[in-house]
């Protein structure tokens, strides 16, 4: 599903190189949940901006569901990321003074769905998360928790290739960053592929499968036999 | 995203900010407004104007004395002394002036009228009878000057409506009753039908004499000012034109028409003229407003860079979840646009309430073209546009990836 071959990315700023992956390769199929790990500036971000279509490799070929992405234009990529990616960030990234319902229907405002529709599927998906009550609370009106529940509930609105959470859970209360993982689990047991960005070793660890990135390299990339289930 | 949406959604982002968008607003509300409001009192004046001149008479010729161009000096036109009673005696008579319809020698100067508690600067007109036929008097009360007060040089005046005013109160009737004209006493015989006219147009604060009695009795003068003359019918406008020019030629014994001591006037000339003086004065208020309105302008495309900035985020956001180039910058462009669209309505109903107010208090007729109604909506309008797309566009260029990152 994922075909990361040879993959490198070098920032230019006036006459300093800096390379912030070199020469990375590897494959991740359909139904997988994989943590990218590594310290900061190990190029894991950078990674993942490349996996989300955010931005393009400086060479190598990245391969999504069978197409070639590495060469694509900007509305192009906006169209691979609104179809095909469903990112959960960090920092949530809700519009602010937005009410839930239309947070979760946005990415199908932008693939043309005809309003009754994306209301009806975002109120779905907003009771899936356990927010049906919480459908026209604002952000500013909800726990961090909540708000990542309403950004995973968007995540799935187009229900996209891979969900690609970034952190999801730095801006978390640990409490509720177990509710979220617990989410994530039973999200990749229903067969959803999640590549999820993490420095933290306790939430890699909910993680079928570990990709350790160093220096822009990938130094490590095996099972995680030990893979802790939330018990809910 | 539909168009509506993309509309109602502009409109709830904008009323987020009241004060700031009321704010950027104002800017387009004050330069459409000066822009209608100018422009439309502009053309008032210009009518006005136009049909006073009109209103004199179009089959009307003034001369006045003065060179054309004697050799390299142009003398003003009034300033000399060239023209006489017995020039206006010849045109009314002569065989070679076969257009002419009727002469009206005219000496005009400004004086002090009193009565015995008050008293008014206003123009002295002296006249001969025809002077009613050719310029469309009639009067409310009385008789006008006839051929005996000319022959004996009598002391009778007839008063315009705003003289009266001035002397002896509105709607007073003076008929009979007498006026101090350079401390010579002269009785009233009659007034005249109110004309309208504002300023130098004034054709109601005007005194009537006989023509003998000014030059003689009240300036000690031997010419004319002016002699109107009324043509045939407005066709013969032209040839009338020549054949008054000649016979004065003649009668000054000039040869040339260059060295002509004497300047013809149509109504058309003079209509062209001041209709030129208030077209040039209402384009030039027009561009004053043009440019409070270009500053308006500026003032949106501030507004939105501003906007741009702080939704910086958003519009990152936006991107990372696949809003595409075109969307964003229609967002955003749309957002001008409502703002400059609202400021352009609101404007045009300040324009119009503002011309109105002026127009009745200036006694100018109200008028409102359609043209700059439309202009006005097309130009706020367009202004949203050019004034946005540089926001839009920025928005729509940003990296999704620094966007988001962009504290």
């Amino acid at each position: 599903m994922i075909q990361v071959s040879h993959v490198s990315k070098i920032y230019k700023n006036d006459s300093v190189e800096t390379v912030a992956l070199a020469d990375v390769s590897f494959e991740i199929k359909k139904g997988e949940f994989v943590a990218i790990m590594g310290p900061s500036g190990s190029g894991k971000s950078t990674l993942m901006h490349i996996l989300g279509a955010l931005d393009t490799p400086t060479s190598g070929t990245y391969i999504l569901d069978g197409e070639n992405i590495s060469k694509l234009k900007d509305d192009e990529l906006a169209d691979i990321r609104n179809r095909k990616i469903g990112f959960v960030f960090q920092a949530f990234n809700l519009l602010p003074r937005t009410p839930a319902l239309k947070n979760v229907a946005l990415p199908m405002v932008y693939a043309g769905v005809p309003k009754e529709e994306r209301l009806t599927k975002a109120q779905k998906l907003l009771e899936m998360v356990g927010l049906g009550d919480r459908l026209n609370h604002t952000p500013s009106q909800l726990s961090g928790g909540q708000q990542q529940r309403v950004a995973i509930a968007r995540s799935l609105a187009m229900n996209p290739s891979i969900l690609l959470p970034d952190e999801p859970t730095g801006n978390i209360a640990t409490v509720q960053a177990e509710e979220i993982m617990a989410i994530f689990q039973k999200l990749n047991d229903e067969g959803h592929t999640i590549v999820m960005i993490t420095h933290e070793p306790n939430i890699a660890e909910h993680a079928k499968r570990v990709i350790h990135l160093r220096d822009g390299k990938i130094v490590n990339d095996g099972n995680n036999h030990k893979q802790r289930r939330v018990k809910r | 995203m539909d168009f509506t949406e993309t509309i109602i959604e502009a409109i709830s982002t904008l009323t987020l900010n009241k004060l700031r968008t009321g704010l950027a607003t104002l800017g387009i509300v004050i330069g459409i407004g000066s822009v209608i409001a100018l422009v439309s009192l502009g053309q008032a004046a210009q009518k006005a104007v136009a049909s006073q001149i009109q209103s004199l008479g179009s089959n009307l010729l003034t001369v006045s004395p003065g060179a054309q161009s004697a050799g390299f000096v142009r003398g003003a036109a009034g300033g000399s002394t060239t023209l006489t009673f017995e020039d206006a005696k010849a045109l009314k008579d002569s065989p070679q002036v076969a257009t002419v319809k009727n002469v009206s020698p005219e000496f005009s100067r400004r004086t002090q009228v009193t009565t015995g508690r008050k008293n008014t600067n206003t123009q002295i007109l002296g006249i001969i009878p025809s002077y009613a036929e050719v310029r469309k008097i009639s009067l409310t009360a009385g008789v006008f000057i006839g051929d005996k007060d000319v022959q004996s040089m009598g002391k009778v005046a007839v008063l315009g409506p705003q003289v009266v005013n001035d002397l002896f109160g509105e709607g007073a009737n003076p008929v009979g009753q007498s006026v101090r004209i350079n401390s010579q006493s002269f009785r009233i015989i009659g007034v005249t039908v109110s004309k309208g006219g504002t300023g130098f147009l004034n054709q109601d604060d005007i005194v009537f004499v006989p023509l003998t009695t000014a030059q003689k009795l009240l300036f000690g003068a031997d010419y004319v000012t002016s002699i109107s003359v009324e043509a045939q019918n407005e066709n013969v406008m032209t040839q009338a034109q020549d054949e008054v020019g000649y016979l004065l030629l003649a009668r000054h014994k000039l040869r040339d028409p260059s060295q002509a001591d004497f300047t013809i006037f149509s109504q058309n000339d003079i209509l062209g003229a001041a209709s030129q003086v208030t077209g040039t004065f209402t384009a030039l208020l027009s561009g004053i407003a043009a440019i409070s309105l270009l500053v308006g302008g500026i003032g949106i495309m501030n507004i939105m860079l501003v906007t741009v900035t702080e939704r910086t985020r958003e519009i990152g956001l936006r991107k990372a979840l696949g809003a595409k180039k075109k969307v964003v910058i229609t967002q955003f462009l749309i957002e001008s646009i409502i703002l400059t669209f609202a400021g352009g309505v609101i404007g045009m109903a300040v324009g119009i309430a503002a011309s109105f107010i002026i127009a009745s208090f200036i006694n100018l007729p109200f008028t409102l073209s359609a043209q700059s109604v439309l202009l006005a909506i097309g130009v706020s309008g367009a202004i949203g546009v050019i004034f946005g797309w540089y926001p839009a566009r920025k928005a729509a260029n940003l990296q999704p990836i620094e966007a988001l990152r962009y504290e």
